[in-house]
């Protein structure tokens, strides 16, 4: 789990930048293959869908795919990494169980009598700043105990969430440990590594201090105030 | 007893433990008192359960086009519950919809 991550001096290997994410450039020169990856997802799906693999069912899918390509195009996700077997069994195992344990306490907070759950939101900065992985830590993070999405800014890298059940600074803490050890354990599963190299930089924000940095919190204009 | 009878058994405690999730995830969206811990409810257990329901259905059926579809769902339910239950909260939140007095850590 805590390995060190190869040193790994090549091509395509620059020195990471302190502060950014890593830029996706060799990625970006790799559209083709991203959009062969969709085409190739798409019709798969398509044939799950009929519940058989046939020729006619293939070619079908594969031309719906690049109908949807070509008629709503999105902004590429690029995936620059590499997947790593280990990690992602890792991954897969330690997310299986967080979601049984997350839906125990949920659970036991919705049945359980007089109880009025405290909750809180926190901002966490993530440390690799990609959009593939931004959105993915969101989704797992979803899932895990205790913490739920609720806003993403983008250009930052920062993810507000909020927290359930939170009754000091110490849970807290504890929560914004969860997000970077999820988004850890993504990295090791799936980043690059140069990603995997940003994983070593201590995290953003003193995980000690709940309102390390106010000025990310509160995200939006929430309106008047009440 | 055979393997089909397991698989049987084994189908049958999916569904009665996904269905009695989902109960509870419903439970916890009436109960919870605001809608940020309502998501909470709608996304854990929620999830879980129809993963569940999806296990017991697929070790009853235990054909390979249904599996696939199967799969599908699961992989399409895990993708979109937190997306919408992230819609929902940031509208929550943009709208002041978040109650201040529970949201006691918020720009502390």
């Amino acid at each position: 789990m805590t390995g060190e991550p190869p040193a790994r001096t090549g091509p395509g290997g620059p020195a990471a930048g302190a502060d950014a994410a890593p830029p996706p450039a060799r990625a970006r020169t790799r559209p083709w293959r991203d959009r062969l990856v969709a085409l190739a997802w798409m019709a798969l799906i398509w044939c799950l869908l009929w519940g058989r693999f046939t020729w006619g069912n293939l070619v079908a899918g594969l031309l719906v795919a690049a109908a949807v390509l070509v008629f709503f195009p999105l902004p590429p996700v690029t995936f620059g990494g590499r997947l790593r077997p280990r990690a992602l069994l890792v991954l897969l195992g330690r997310f299986l169980t967080e979601l049984v344990v997350a839906s125990a306490h949920v659970a036991w907070l919705a049945v359980r009598f007089g109880h009025r759950p405290r909750d809180a939101i926190i901002a966490v900065r993530l440390r690799v700043r990609t959009d593939l992985n931004l959105a993915l830590t969101a989704e797992l993070i979803s899932l895990v105990p205790g913490t739920l999405i609720i806003e993403v800014d983008r250009d930052r890298g920062v993810l507000y969430v909020h927290v359930l059940d939170a009754r000091g600074p110490e849970d807290l803490a504890a929560s914004r440990r969860r997000v970077l050890v999820t988004e850890a354990r993504l990295v090791r599963a799936i980043g690059s590594p140069a990603e995997l190299r940003l994983l070593d930089t201590p995290a953003p924000a003193d995980p000690g201090r709940p309102g390390g940095f106010a000025d990310a919190v509160r995200p939006v204009d929430r309106g008047p105030e009440k | 007893m055979t393997w089909g009878a397991v698989a049987d058994w084994a189908g049958a405690a999916c569904l009665v433990l996904g269905g009695l999730l989902s109960l509870v995830a419903g439970i916890g969206v009436l109960r919870f008192p605001t809608v940020l811990d309502r998501m909470h409810a709608a996304t854990k257990p929620q999830v879980l359960g129809v993963l569940l329901l999806l296990a017991g259905v697929a070790l009853r059926l235990r054909t390979p086009s249904d599996i696939g579809m199967i799969v599908l769902v699961a992989i399409f339910q895990l993708a979109t519950a937190p997306v919408a239950a992230q819609m929902i909260g940031r509208a929550a939140y943009r709208s002041g919809r978040v109650e201040r007095p529970l949201a006691d850590a918020d720009q502390r």
